[in-house]
């Protein structure tokens, strides 16, 4: 048993890649092993800059011997095939043994497998490793890139170190061969380090001034840059991501404080913060107020002579040429109200079928203003609305955002304030990009809900009327986040808006339904539609449109309610019933309905809606109540002399009074049913829907009941007729609360 | 500081260069570094190039950020194997001592779309300043790199800067006779940025660019790609005055990028085709 060491040192790694080159490493090293029969116990990864490490703990010095056999053709087969299986299986004839596979004398090659050197398996590993390993960005590089076949790595491959125990394990890539020998610190330590085995790599690459393990790396960094900001008095302001980031930078972490001129204070804390984190990789601090503070931490890769004085004093340089950029940015797009760079927006193409993001702006505009004059979202000014999104979108064309493109929207929010804008309206500005994801912060201030919800309805109706839908993984225009940031805006703040009404209102049917001109007659020519073929061509693929963003928000919906634990069965009931389109009463329809079927009451009405509904699918009787709702009976009549007659026919299926004398369970039915319809039907009006579902409830007991003790199918047709339509009576009562049909179970 | 890099260069094999004798955004422009990259023939040269960038002016106001600054550039070709040493070594050579100040190479890919060229390097910090861009070459005029050459971009002025220890470029003092940049420059960049952003008459300027580009194609037509190429240059410059006046919108942008992009690529085109024949002869492992 062993342990193995491999260090394959590069030129800069990127910081960023280090991580996934970690993986990689590992998952080679075990591909390979696995496919040589070697057992892999422990395996560390590590990565600096300059170097990814591995080290694999306990291998054995070679692996087993095995005896292997292929099926080769029959007895009897041509020769060609026979010598064919005996080159692929490197045996002689005479080495094949003949077996009775199924009655058939059939050759089979035995090849034995000797155990072989772990050290000599590795020498195969360690090229295939490098030659496989996948980076996100690859390049060539030297004399043998004269060729494009050369290696691809990361950045130009400069040595390898492999050792098994003692030993070195004797490779050669692309013109790299392996040894024992690393380098150090780039500028603390000059000359060759000598590693013995995998035991002292950390140890002498320490001595060479070189922390291996990143994760020791990122300790020290967070360490040492809280103590820093707390010697000066100040609280450092924690990210993680600077932390690794500063470490896959670094070989030897020096965390350092500086101070910049408190005068750039007068810049926006976010633009500093972002500047400093984006730019130059800084940490920033606050004081005791919680207020951003005029210091940075930086990470240094030395020690330096002067105990870093003059590294913090050229990073304070830098960053002091930043800030006054984002100082110069800030003055210069003052200079203009938001309504002055609102022009721009003209000039920006939101897409090339929807036009510039002008145009979108006055759509939000026009939605926000609606949607608040409806009193959909209640004590917002209409005009503050109006104004907020025609300015919502105005930074995207000042010169902070063209530099800093994550402040879109809060720097809106700056310049707004700055501008003496109302409160409502800067605030409306700087959030309305809100929820941006799960988790996010939901907006509830009336003008900030208006815009934002407008924005985020907007694009979905523009994209859903040019058909660019999510499909699968793809999602370019971020459709899913906006449906989830609309719902949440709805849920969060109970807003009373029914979709397709925010649908036409928002967006006339030219825009919706395209603009056609002409249709091709059968014979190929084209003829201009007449106003109202046109009229009729565009309200369908209005209702296309609505239809398809409909589904849409109810499939996000059920995704984002199984999430928060809603039977996604229930939602489909709810939603099953049709024409819902105002969440607020769908989901309180779907609490509801989810008390009601955890309750016994609840279970038994729904095994007795499925006994009914079974009887009534089987006898084909009456079609679904979503389907007769608003059917005239009388369509399809065209002889007027028959009218009467069928006319005749259907009131008497659908009239009340019975041609015979009910049994008791039926007749107790039938009064249930006289007393829970308008009740249900009163709830649900009032949109109480516990109310609703306990009306149902009380017909658990009489459904059971007539089940128990009524034949459905009766010899006489008329009581059969009668009862399988007082079925459909109870399936059509049941159906107005939910439709029952969808709920599992 | 320019003397010792040329020495020192020089003393490693590379020819002292000239610059270009043209309005241009970097180095790379120069035909020592884009046509050099193409082929299989070893290249090794050093070279000062002034840059302008219209859009990086700053009326003098920002203590390094200036639309007309200084570039000292290097390029190797094949890239050894110990470039990364060398240019290190370069640095100690100025008077930049590696254990004083935070050397870092840190990720920056290079693209340039309108030379249809992109590299892998890094951008090398002092202290947190970028001071050179260090590219490997992988692609120049939409052509493969064979073999790669690594390209080094000092900045010399943030350099001189820190070897002076000064705060602010127009601080920087030019000879030991207290004549600072400040002195020979700011009024140039005052007036040019004033004139970058406010002045420059935008209708000459697109007719400018129309007859750079109907000349390059003219180039093309006759055989004499560096002639053309020069042409590219030209409305490479004048797309960026246009960029700084502000007069071209987002869409326009993707579309003039793409005919100066037809230019730079059509001329590196003609200058393989023309190239090519004679460089397979020489080095039969070599291919387009």
């Amino acid at each position: 048993m062993s342990d193995f060491l491999l260090e394959l040192r590069s030129e800069e790694i990127p910081a960023r890649m280090q991580v996934g080159a970690r993986a990689e490493l590992e998952k080679l090293f075990r591909r390979e092993m696995d496919a040589a029969g070697v057992e892999t116990g422990d395996v560390t990864v590590w990565s600096t800059p300059r170097r990814l490490a591995l080290i694999a703990r306990d291998l054995p010095d070679a692996t087993k011997a095995v005896s292997e056999e292929a099926k080769g053709p029959p007895e009897g087969a041509p020769d060609q095939a026979i010598d064919g299986f005996c080159r692929k299986n490197g045996v002689t004839r005479d080495q094949l043994e003949v077996r009775d596979v199924k009655g058939r004398a059939t050759y089979f090659a035995v090849i034995e497998k000797p155990g072989r050197a772990v050290r000599e398996l590795l020498a195969d590993a360690i090229p295939a490793i490098i030659r496989d390993f996948s980076w996100p960005k690859s390049m060539r590089w030297g004399e043998a890139s004269l060729s494009t076949e050369s290696l691809r790595w990361v950045r130009p491959l400069s040595g390898i170190v492999a050792l098994l125990g003692n030993d070195v394990v004797e490779c050669e890539v692309h013109g790299v061969t392996s040894g024992a020998v690393t380098l150090g610190h780039r500028f603390h330590h000059s000359g060759d380090i000598t590693i013995g085995n995998a035991e002292d790599y950390a140890m002498k690459l320490r001595a060479g001034h070189v922390v291996v393990d990143h994760e020791e790396r990122q300790d020290t960094i967070r360490q040492l840059a809280s103590e820093a900001a707390r010697t000066a008095g100040l609280t450092l302001v924690e990210d993680e991501g600077l932390v690794v980031e500063n470490a896959g930078l670094t070989e030897w972490p020096v965390p350092l404080l500086g101070r910049f001129e408190r005068d750039y204070l007068d810049v926006p804390p976010e633009v500093i913060q972002l500047t400093a984190r984006v730019n130059q990789k800084y940490f920033v601090c606050e004081d005791s107020d919680g207020k951003l503070a005029n210091a940075f931490v930086c990470t240094a890769n030395i020690e330096s002579t002067d105990c870093g004085s003059a590294i913090v004093d050229g990073n304070r340089k830098v960053l002091a040429a930043r800030l006054s950029d984002a100082r110069f940015f800030w003055d210069v797009d003052r200079k203009h109200t938001l309504a002055d760079h609102a022009k721009g927006l003209e000039r920006i193409t939101f897409h090339e079928k929807l036009g510039t993001v002008a145009d979108k702006v006055e759509r939000v505009a026009k939605l926000a203003r609606w949607l608040v004059e409806e009193g959909i979202v209640k004590d917002a000014d209409p005009d503050m609305a109006e104004q907020a999104a025609q300015l919502c979108k105005a930074d995207l064309v000042t010169e902070m955002v063209g530099e800093f493109p994550e402040l879109q929207g809060l720097m809106g929010g700056y310049y707004a304030r700055a501008e003496g804008l109302p409160v409502e309206v800067a605030d409306a500005i700087r959030d309305h990009y809100k929820p941006a994801g799960q988790g996010d912060e939901v907006p509830t201030a009336p003008v900030t809900v208006a815009v934002s919800l407008a924005d985020k309805l907007d694009t979905l109706i523009s994209f859903f009327a040019i058909d660019a839908k999510p499909t699968g993984s793809k999602d370019p225009f971020a459709l899913r986040r906006a449906v989830l940031g609309a719902i949440s805006l709805i849920q969060e703040n109970g807003l009373r808006l029914r979709l397709r009404d925010a649908i036409t209102n928002s967006h006339p049917d030219e825009f919706l339904g395209g603009t056609p001109i002409a249709i091709s007659e059968d014979d190929g020519a084209f003829r201009p539609l007449s106003d109202s073929e046109k009229l009729d061509i565009r309200r369908n693929r209005r209702e296309e449109t609505s239809d398809s963003l409909l589904e849409f928000f109810a499939d996000r919906l059920k995704v984002q309610q199984r999430e928060a634990g809603v039977r996604h069965d229930l939602i489909d009931a709810v939603f099953g019933l049709g024409g819902e389109d105002d969440l607020v009463r769908l989901l309180s329809r779907v609490k509801a309905l989810q008390s009601f079927m955890g309750t016994e009451d609840g279970a038994n009405l729904l095994a007795g809606y499925k006994r009914a509904a079974n009887i009534l699918k089987k006898e084909d009787w009456g079609s679904e109540p979503a389907h007769t709702g608003d059917e005239d009976p009388m369509e399809n009549v065209d002889d007027p002399d028959m009218r009467a007659v069928y006319a005749a026919a259907t009131e008497d299926r659908t009239q009340k009074t019975l041609s015979y004398t009910p049994e008791a369970a039926e007749k107790a039915l039938i009064d249930a049913l006289d007393a829970a319809e308008p009740k249900a039907a009163n709830a649900i009006e009032a949109e109480d829907f516990a109310a609703a579902m306990s009306a149902l409830a009380s017909l658990r007991a009489p459904i059971d009941a007539f089940f128990e003790e009524v034949t459905v199918n009766a010899d006489e047709e008329n009581k059969r007729h009668a009862r399988l339509d007082l079925l459909a009576r109870f399936r059509a009562a049941v159906h107005n609360v939910a439709d029952f049909s969808r709920i599992e179970g | 500081m320019i003397l010792a890099l040329h020495d020192f260069w020089s003393a490693n094999g590379c020819l002292i260069l000239q610059p270009y004798d043209m309005r241009m955004g970097a180095g790379t422009f120069h035909t020592a570094t884009t046509l050099r990259a193409l082929g299989p023939e070893p290249w090794n040269a050093a070279f000062v190039q002034p840059c302008r960038r219209p859009t990086d002016g700053r009326y003098g106001e920002n203590p390094n950020r200036l639309q007309h600054y200084y570039q000292y550039q290097v390029i190797l070709k094949p890239s050894p194997a110990n470039i990364q040493d060398l240019y290190l070594e370069s640095l100690r050579v100025i008077g930049i001592d590696p254990l004083k100040h935070d050397i870092r190479f840190v990720e920056d890919d290079w693209e340039s779309p309108t030379l249809g060229a992109w590299g892998l390097g890094w951008e090398v910090w002092c202290d947190g300043m970028e001071v050179t861009q260090f590219t490997y070459f992988q692609q120049m005029g939409g052509f493969d790199c064979k073999p790669v050459a690594g390209e080094l971009t000092y900045g010399l002025e943030r350099l001189a800067m820190y070897i002076q220890g000064v705060d602010s470029v127009y601080d920087l003092q030019f000879n030991s006779a207290g004549v600072s940049y400040g002195d020979v420059f700011l009024e140039n960049e005052k007036q040019m940025s004033k004139w970058n952003f406010e002045v420059a008459d935008t209708d000459a300027l697109f007719d400018l660019f129309n007859k750079a580009e109907a000349e390059c194609k003219n180039a093309l037509e006759n055989q004499v790609p560096i002639a053309a190429y020069e042409q590219a240059v030209e409305a490479s410059h004048i797309f960026n005055l246009l960029q700084a006046r502000g007069v071209i919108s987002v869409q326009e942008r993707a579309s003039y990028m793409g005919r100066v992009r037809d230019l730079a690529r059509g001329s590196c085109e003609a200058h393989m085709a023309k190239e090519a024949p004679g460089w397979a002869e020489k080095y039969p492992e070599w291919s387009a």
